[in-house]
């Protein structure tokens, strides 16, 4: 029972991990319709960024400050995450008003390669750590229900939390602000949002901008945890399934959705890995999101699309 | 039938005057030379055949398209071409043919998003819900609710829009419309597709409109009928160009245009 506590938790804390990421796919989605494939660019750019900045602010100011000078780095950052926001924003969005979803899409995926490169030009590609001075150690829990108590490790929790405020935070705008609507008008209709004078271009730098700080906080927790590599970028990947799974549109969906996976997959791995051989971890979150695909399209969440013929 | 200029409504100045509109696609000449002006308070109509270019005439006037020649007077400022967000921040509104409405959105804030313009609070305040901004969006809510009243869509505030019948729709389209508190409203088509109780219903709510809150409205509509009832000028269109502009009694006697559009029909 313990040893299936723990595995749930793991999967828990993981799933968590992925749906920070796929929250970023879900945000640009329900404000621009656009798929963005540069989401997992985004993650590794940002954590570069952070990595980088939290070795060289030190250096540049002489502080002697461990958490001011992490504070520091995250905020420059941040900064440069809307700053990309905004590039994206004026040379590719802007001049795709009105335009295909798979033009769009393939917009993202060229922007994902840009990224990916000048990451590592303006920051190099070395395997860097970051410290944000996450406990690191495991700690033994409920020791008076079970016999030697449950493992969980601290670092795993702190994310965990971070994600689920992030995740609430973010729900709340959405949901309760004129500018969440006028970011859910956007992602419904460019047309329309632009003939009651929502101002397309200051939306979109807006959402990018989140979804460049949703990418950071993802890439900080990943990085500090497993190391900036470029292996990072195809996290986004891992996150394909959960916004399959959660729907597209639905930012709860991206949380459910990723536990399910997280949980799934650790689960699947120790218990029928003995059975039908490992590796079980790679594969299951894309055959969970292929029977998603084939018997429920729009997700758990997600809105379902009837149109009038 | 007579037209309502003998109603003893105020008619205004020239709001907007087209002057001169061309538009090509490529080798379509959608609009050739067209000029036309529209009173404020008027009720303006235009009409034309099917592809005689008069959503593209209104989608040049709300900054969708860019006319290949020509101008726009609003207010007394002249501009080459339009720019939607501008257009709307001058105080024109418009619906739409195929409603654009924000299908996934409820009613209530579909509506709102047309009071996008008038919230000036900022985003850190909006989150907060802080003291100014908290009251701004009751103040906000309160309009739209007069609209709800006025629609007479109470019952389906909370629905998803599209969920909701076409007829219905196009009345939330007009709501959206009329939130932003418009001097000048587009409408393209209002009563295309509808019932004659629903086309009647619309006729009504679009002559109150104007009557109580003297919004000048230009409106495109196919059934000729309805046009001839309500408005007080027509413009005619055939294939992209002008051929009538006068009080419907004027046009309907005018030979161009029985040829033209009313064919044998008439």
């Amino acid at each position: 029972m313990a040893f299936f506590l723990e595995t749930l938790i793991g999967g828990l804390m993981a799933g968590m991990l992925y749906a920070l990421v796929a929250l970023g796919f879900v945000l640009i989605y329900k404000a621009s319709g656009v798929f963005n494939f540069a989401q997992g660019a985004m993650v590794l750019f940002a954590a570069l960024a952070m990595a980088r900045f939290s070795a060289w602010v030190p250096e540049l100011t002489g502080l002697d400050h461990f958490l001011l000078n992490n504070f520091i780095a995250f905020a420059l950052a941040a900064a440069l995450m809307c700053v990309v926001a905004w590039a994206i924003e004026q040379w590719v969005l802007r001049h795709l008003v009105n335009q295909e979803g798979a033009t769009l899409l393939m917009a993202t995926l060229g922007i994902a390669y840009f990224l990916e490169g000048l990451g590592q030009s303006l920051f190099g590609n070395d395997v860097y750590k970051i410290d944000v001075g996450m406990p690191k150690d495991p700690v033994f829990v409920l020791d008076s229900v079970f016999p030697g108590g449950l493992l969980v490790n601290k670092e795993d929790v702190i994310s965990a939390l971070i994600a689920a405020a992030l995740v609430v935070i973010l729900s709340l705008f959405f949901q309760k602000t004129g500018t969440g609507r006028a970011l859910r008008a956007v992602a419904d209709d460019h047309q329309a949002a632009q003939s009651i004078g929502i101002p397309l271009n200051r939306i979109w730098v807006i959402v990018w901008c989140i979804a460049g700080f949703v990418a950071l906080v993802a890439g900080v927790i990943w990085g500090s945890k497993l190391g900036v590599q470029f292996s990072l970028a195809t996290i986004a990947m891992r996150a394909l399934p959960v916004v399959i799974l959660g729907g597209l549109t639905s930012v709860p969906g991206a949380i459910i959705g990723g536990l399910i996976i997280g949980v799934g997959e650790k689960l699947s791995e120790v218990y029928l890995g003995p059975f039908i051989g490992g590796g079980i971890e790679i594969w299951f979150a894309y055959v969970l999101a292929l029977v998603f695909l084939l018997f429920r399209p729009q997700g758990l969440f997600g809105e379902k699309i009837i149109d009038r013929v | 039938m007579s037209d309502r200029g003998t109603s003893g409504k105020k008619i205004g100045d020239v709001i907007l005057d087209v002057q001169n509109i061309s538009l090509r696609f490529g080798g379509v000449k959608a609009l050739t030379d067209i000029s036309f002006d529209v009173r404020e308070h008027e009720v303006r109509a235009i009409i034309g055949p099917n592809g005689a270019g008069k959503s593209s005439m209104l989608n040049c006037i709300n900054g969708v398209y860019t006319p290949s020649e020509g101008s726009i007077t609003f207010r007394g400022q002249q501009f080459d071409h339009m720019n939607s967000r501008q257009v709307a921040e001058m105080g024109v509104a418009r619906t739409f043919q195929n409603l654009a409405l924000f299908k996934g959105m409820s009613v209530l804030d579909n509506l709102m998003t047309g009071r996008n313009l008038k919230i000036k609070s900022n985003l850190l305040l909006q989150a907060l819900r802080w003291g100014p901004a908290e009251r701004e969006e009751i103040q906000q809510r309160e309009f739209v609710e007069r609209i709800i009243d006025f629609l007479e869509i109470q019952a389906h505030r909370k629905t998803p829009v599209g969920q909701l019948p076409y007829g219905l729709q196009k009345r939330v389209d007009l709501g959206r419309a009329l939130a932003m508190e418009p001097q000048v409203l587009l409408l393209d088509e209002p009563m295309a597709g509808m019932n004659v109780e629903e086309k009647q219903d619309m006729c009504r709510f679009i002559l109150d409109v104007n009557d109580e809150f003297g919004t000048t409205i230009v409106l495109i509509e196919h059934d000729m009928g309805v046009v001839m009832d309500i408005s007080d000028r027509v413009v005619v269109l055939d294939y992209g160009k002008k051929i009538g502009d006068g009080p419907p009694h004027e046009v309907r006697n005018n030979p161009e245009v029985i040829s033209a559009y009313l064919g044998a029909s008439h």
